[in-house]
């Protein structure tokens, strides 16, 4: 799977969505997405970590917003414990040199060509055909069986009173006596890791690091988004 | 910004201004859409009244009316999709709102609208 520059994947910001006209003249919904260039942040071996991965990270965070750990996590801090340990011959980890990042994500797969440090940017889905995108959803709170689970609801009349957005009986009678696992009720709704797959990829402007990607992509405007190459067969 | 980068987006699915059609509301137009048939493409007239336009950008779509066969027919077409390959402006009308959905509750003679004398040779 991995390319020249390593794996195909990227992340960025969801921009909103437009449409755009294929050759024929068709009409193509299209999600923009900004996203990269993104610093590789951390390589992961099988030898130190037991898999391997990339770790990216996008956009600069202020160093004042920045924890410390999140600072020396990019690049070399001084330190009395990092003086003793230079001092025993300890070998520091590579840094990739760069400032804070806001919004980081190991991506799995071989690192190739790449290695910390390097950038990674759109040009790295260049002649991929189809992408997944991973994103949160968008938060609706305690949402109802109708919203939640696409439940039918109660009649709007012949007697029913009060529960017409009501999710019905939940369960049996005297045997079981209770309810089974797993039963669809109400609940928190939204708001959480959501991966859309098999996404057209329709665009690539490396110029403005845009991404145009077919349909409807997870998540509100501004919000960020995982783009790797499908692994649907 | 962001609507700036959606607006770079969109530029590129544009018609260029010359080639926008230019029309108003309440004006009779002509529609030709470029239709393909098997591997031959053929043009297609949809004549009738403008009654809306919505959208905006590459989104901006055009509604037109007209009566076929004593029923009222619609068709809504993208401002700037390739297929439509010209809008000729046969006829000028006054009317003073930007959707015309009343002509939906009329028919006969009470369809017709006043018309707007424009001088047409001296744009082109």
């Amino acid at each position: 799977m991995a390319t020249e520059g390593g794996v195909p994947a990227i992340l960025g910001r969801k921009v909103g969505m437009t449409q755009v006209y294929d050759a024929d003249g068709g009409v193509i919904p299209v999600t923009v997405v900004q996203a990269g260039p993104c610093h590789v942040l951390q390589v992961r071996t099988v030898e130190r970590d037991g898999y391997e991965a990339v770790q990216l990270g996008y956009l600069d965070k202020p160093r004042r917003l920045a924890k410390r750990s999140e600072r020396g996590h990019v690049a070399k801090l001084d330190s009395k414990a990092a003086k003793k340990r230079a001092a025993a011959g300890v070998e520091a980890p590579a840094k990739a040199d760069c400032e804070p990042k806001r919004f980081v994500r190991e991506i799995r797969g071989a690192a190739g060509a790449l290695e910390v440090g390097s950038v990674v940017d759109v040009n790295s889905l260049e002649g991929v055909a189809r992408v997944d995108v991973v994103a949160t959803s968008k938060g609706r709170g305690f949402s109802g069986a109708m919203k939640r689970h696409n439940f039918s609801g109660q009649r709007a009349t012949h007697g029913v009173k009060k529960c017409h957005r009501a999710l019905g009986g939940t369960g049996c009678s005297a045997y079981p006596s209770r309810l089974f696992k797993g039963v669809r009720m109400p609940g928190q709704y939204g708001n959480a890791r959501c991966t859309v797959r098999n996404q057209k990829l329709v665009g690539v402007d490396a110029e403005q690091n845009l991404l145009l990607i077919r349909g409807a992509v997870p998540g509100p405007n501004g919000g960020y988004v995982v783009i790797k190459q499908t692994n649907k067969v | 910004m962001s609507q700036d980068i959606l607006k770079h987006v969109e530029a590129s699915a544009l018609k260029p201004a010359e080639e926008t059609p230019h029309f108003e509301i309440g004006d009779t137009v002509n529609v030709h859409t470029k239709i393909l048939e098997g591997n031959k493409e053929r043009i297609q007239v949809f004549t009738g009244v403008v009654i809306a336009r919505s959208g905006s950008g590459a989104k901006e779509m055009f509604t037109v009316r007209r009566i076929v066969a004593g029923e009222g027919v619609e068709r809504k077409f993208p401002v700037h999709s390739p297929r439509i390959a010209q809008v000729e402006v046969v006829r000028s009308a006054v009317v003073r709102r930007a959707k015309l959905y009343y002509l939906r509750q009329r028919s006969g003679k009470a369809v017709r609208l006043k018309e707007r004398r424009v001088d047409r040779t001296a744009k082109a």
